[in-house]
């Protein structure tokens, strides 16, 4: 017991620093959570600055050292051997792979992060907020559709979306390029970025919407709005500065639980041909590859290494969201 | 109860209507003329117009769809686009009483590992097996299934030559090992977790003390009052899980060559096969609300306190 009210104490005096400062140290103090973030940075970082780490080009071919394993070379100086080898191999055309890889990161990393930022989570956070503030038909109307985009199993939804959309946006973009100055969208796969953006938001706003709105029902009737709008405080007050920031930790570990499924998902459709295309390389691309007996058999960093690098960024995700969920809920452990 | 389960079967045929007006919306107005597909490089237009008239493509949208969604409902879904003349009740159904099959079977395997370890690691709360078998089930869990299922082949069909490489037996075939194990043992983190957590609730509560200190015997409150209780968030939960086996499955499907409906779906969607797509878009969309209603449904029974009927529960 005593215990316990040192700590309510020591607790009571940090409260002047906020609830996210205190929960960030909080986070700090978990060793896990600290590993999963420096993995993550790690990867991003070697993702966004691919051009000047990768030591060859994605779709240089050297066919002088097709299907290398994995190998270091120190031959030319220990200052070259960056340039020199292959640390995850080659593959049959003599491409590669960790190269390969870090393309295929930073076309996952920039997706799903895009896709996040500027798709779901404005959009679910909109949607939600009013659907939880004023309910009644607006209420109806958001959660029905939701309702409706949720029947359609994810990965189903996906593909329609992704296949159906995907020609009709490549046409207008070639229009785009005939006919004003933007020149070399197709070549640096910006149609295909779009293409599973949308797919992603499509059913990644659903969740978010449906949290963030029992959050708000939930805070609506509690005494500090009923306080806040009895001094005349106007509603966009109250939604903004009131309601969302209360409502904010639960939608932050959702967030980090949805970018694992978000990196899933484009992995998933780069896999079955919808995603990036070729010859860009993806993740997904790569395990499509090398995903058979006789390749695995003969050259299996060409199947683990894009898979390790998946599973190290599901994993870490994950393992965030779990600690960032401890962190905010410390009660359901 | 009644009300509200009635309720949510009259809102089903809704939901069904405006989801295949969607599939149907872009089938139509969508990119890629089925027809053009169809005729791949023999196409001319006038062949193409003709065909178009056989297939009744030509004809204003309502009157397609109407007609369409008549015949659905006494059981005829069409005639697929890809198969001349093949109806398409005909060719999906076997694919997806496979699928059906391996993702019955997945989830019973999943259930039956993971309600028991979940149970008894939340007993083990601070012990090393508590983390232990939590960490195993996440770092398996976050495998990408592209990997899992070729090297599980691999193992198992090259290395050790237990099973035969692709195909499909049904379920006490040999070869469905691979499709349970990385559908099935690798996924079990979820409701693992699920399932501590909800036991560990439930042990905090105080009617467990309660029954402690009467002097029942520890088998006796967990098998009556703990176990009952945890079970009732888990049970919802089930219901979703096995939807979200469908993406993993159509891998699987793909990778050891099962006919079942994933890799069909998918290569129908590429061939603009709008019937076949309709026809799986409206089966599933009811199997998915089906299953939801039947989960909200056994909530209620195993949790009394649980009533749908005020407007506040629709949600």
């Amino acid at each position: 017991m005593a215990v316990r009210e040192l700590a309510s104490v020591a607790e009571k005096r940090q409260r002047s620093r906020g609830h996210f400062a205190r929960a960030w140290s909080r986070l700090l103090r978990k060793k896990l959570a600290v590993v999963c973030m420096v993995t993550l940075v790690v990867v991003y970082l070697a993702g966004i600055f691919a051009a000047w780490i990768s030591p060859y080009g994605y779709q240089e071919q050297d066919y002088s050292h097709i299907r290398e394993s994995p190998s270091v070379d120190i031959s030319g100086g220990v200052g070259n051997f960056w340039n020199n080898s292959h640390i995850a191999g080659t593959d049959r055309a003599g491409r590669d792979i960790f190269t390969r890889i870090l393309w295929g990161i930073q076309n996952t990393v920039l997706l799903t992060v895009v896709a996040m930022l500027t798709g779901a989570l404005p959009i679910g956070l909109t949607l939600g907020l009013l659907a939880g503030y004023f309910g009644g038909k607006i209420d109806s109307l958001i959660m029905r559709t939701g309702e409706i985009a949720a029947v359609f199993p994810e990965f189903f939804m996906v593909i329609i979306i992704a296949s159906t959309l995907g020609p009709r946006i490549r046409e207008w973009v070639i229009w785009l390029e005939d006919n004003t100055f933007f020149d070399g969208l197709i070549t640096s796969g910006f149609v295909d970025y779009i293409v599973i953006s949308l797919a992603l938001v499509s059913f990644g706003w659903i969740g978010l919407a449906r949290l963030l709105r029992g959050q708000i029902l939930y805070l609506r009737e509690s005494q500090h709005i009923e306080a806040a709008r009895a001094i005349g405080a106007s509603t966009k007050r109250i939604m903004f500065l009131h309601l969302l920031p209360n409502a904010m930790s639960p939608i932050l570990v959702s967030v980090t639980m949805g970018m694992g499924v978000f990196i899933g998902t484009e992995i998933f459709l780069s896999w079955i041909g919808l995603g990036i295309q070729p010859p860009r390389p993806s993740l997904g691309r790569m395990l499509l590859e090398a995903g058979n007996i006789g390749t695995l058999r003969n050259e299996p960093w060409m199947l683990f290494a894009p898979g390790f690098v998946a599973w190290i960024l599901l994993l870490s995700w994950n393992l965030l969201g779990d600690a960032l969920n401890d962190v905010f809920n410390p009660r359901t452990r | 109860m009644f009300k509200y389960a009635i309720r949510r079967l009259l809102w089903l045929p809704v939901l069904m209507t405006v989801a295949s007006l969607f599939v149907f919306t872009l089938g139509t107005y969508g990119p890629g003329d089925p027809v053009i597909v169809m005729m791949g490089a023999r196409y001319n237009p006038e062949t193409a117009d003709r065909m178009r008239k056989e297939l009744g493509l030509d004809r204003p949208f309502h009157v397609q769809y109407s007609e369409y969604m008549w015949n659905f409902v006494r059981g005829d879904f069409g005639e697929s686009l890809r198969f001349r003349g093949q109806p398409v009740r005909d060719i999906i159904l076997p694919k997806m009483w496979v699928s059906a099959q391996l993702a019955l079977v997945a989830t019973a395997i999943v259930v039956v590992l993971a309600l028991p370890l979940g149970f008894y690691i939340a007993h083990r709360q601070g012990r090393w097996d508590d983390p232990t078998i939590v960490a195993i089930a996440v770092i398996l869990g976050a495998i990408p299934i592209m990997v899992t299922v070729p090297s599980l082949l691999w193992f198992f069909c090259r290395y050790v030559k237990w099973i035969p490489c692709s195909g499909w037996g049904g379920i006490f075939d040999l070869r469905i090992v691979v499709p349970v194990i990385s559908m099935g043992v690798f996924q079990i983190a979820g409701l693992l977790r699920l399932m501590r957590a909800s036991t560990l609730d439930v042990m905090g509560q105080d009617f467990v003390r309660t029954a402690r200190a009467k002097g029942l015997s520890i088998f006796q409150v967990d098998r009556i009052h703990v176990l009952r209780n945890a079970l009732i968030p888990v049970v919802t939960v089930m219901a979703f899980s096995l939807a979200g086996l469908i993406g993993g499955s159509f891998i699987t499907e793909t990778i050891m060559g099962i006919p079942g409906i994933g890799r069909f779906v998918v290569e129908s969607v590429f061939n603009r096969d709008y019937p076949v797509i309709m026809a799986v878009t409206l089966i599933g969309a009811a199997a998915f609300g089906l299953s939801t209603l039947l989960a909200d449904i056994a909530y209620a029974m195993i949790d009394p306190r649980i009533r749908y009927d005020s407007e506040s529960n629709l949600n």
